[in-house]
């Protein structure tokens, strides 16, 4: 993760665009500007950035499930739960899952576990708005972002 | 006799009715769904998933949109619960 740079995924690991599955690794790190406000001498991974990480992964789904012909926008949280405390340096494996695709909008189901454990941390449902590229320039710079972190 | 399905009908101003909370009584076979209704794009992307997932349809609001857009169809013909009701039907149909 490069939190300042809001990347909340290092590397995605499958996609299986037959079934609509993805999955993700994702390392806390060791530190962070946000951890000194989040909080002060106890450092702890906000819940609302493992909730972007599970955006971020459907996101990738949704992006290689649709040629790269549609941007997603994350709208609406659904039954989000943040079961644990998740510490810098923790290994998190991201998973996500198309549960529908709609006229103009997709929703996933997904999940962050511990890589070391699998012990579960969060879950939510996630609805997005899919678009159309605003412009080629976008489309070209998110798509060389994508295959950087390994979607083909 | 009704000129649309009142099944179809009852099950879609159910599904308006819990997602947007609006008061099921206020809602009648010629109310515009977007106008009279005053369902917000936001509310009415849970109602279509609501009503994909029942019908086992997609209902393709972006064409829909993109034919009222261009003149090429009047926004009552898809939006109007009597009219949209005929639509989910007619996806239902085509599936089969």
């Amino acid at each position: 993760m490069i939190l300042e740079y809001f990347q909340l995924v290092d590397r995605v690991i499958e996609i299986d665009r037959e079934t609509g599955r993805v999955r993700c690794a994702a390392r806390v790190p060791d530190t962070s500007t946000i951890f000194e406000g989040h909080f002060p001498g106890h450092p702890l991974m906000p819940g609302t950035l493992l909730v972007e990480s599970m955006a971020q992964t459907s996101g990738y789904l949704l992006l290689s499930m649709q040629d790269f012909e549609r941007l997603p926008f994350l709208i609406q949280i659904e039954k989000a739960k943040i079961r644990t405390f998740v510490e810098p340096g923790t290994d998190l494996t991201v998973e996500g899952e198309l549960v529908h695709e709609g006229s103009g909008f997709a929703v996933t189901r997904a999940s962050v576990k511990s890589t070391q454990d699998e012990q579960k941390i969060a879950e939510a449902e996630l609805r997005f708005r899919t678009m159309p590229f605003p412009t080629d320039d976008l489309r070209a710079t998110v798509r060389a972002h994508a295959a950087s972190v390994g979607v083909r | 006799m009704a000129d649309y399905n009142e099944e179809t009908y009852n099950t879609v101003a159910d599904i308006i009715a819990e997602v947007s909370s609006i008061d099921r009584e206020s809602i009648s076979p010629d109310a515009h769904a977007i106008n009279d209704l005053g369902i917000d794009s936001l509310d009415f992307l849970d109602v279509t998933f609501e009503i994909d997932k029942r019908f086992g349809i997609k209902m393709p609001v972006e064409q829909w949109m993109e034919d009222v857009n261009e003149g090429r169809a009047d926004a009552e013909e898809f939006f109007v619960m009597k009219n949209l009701v005929t639509r989910i039907d007619e996806l239902v149909a085509a599936k089969a």
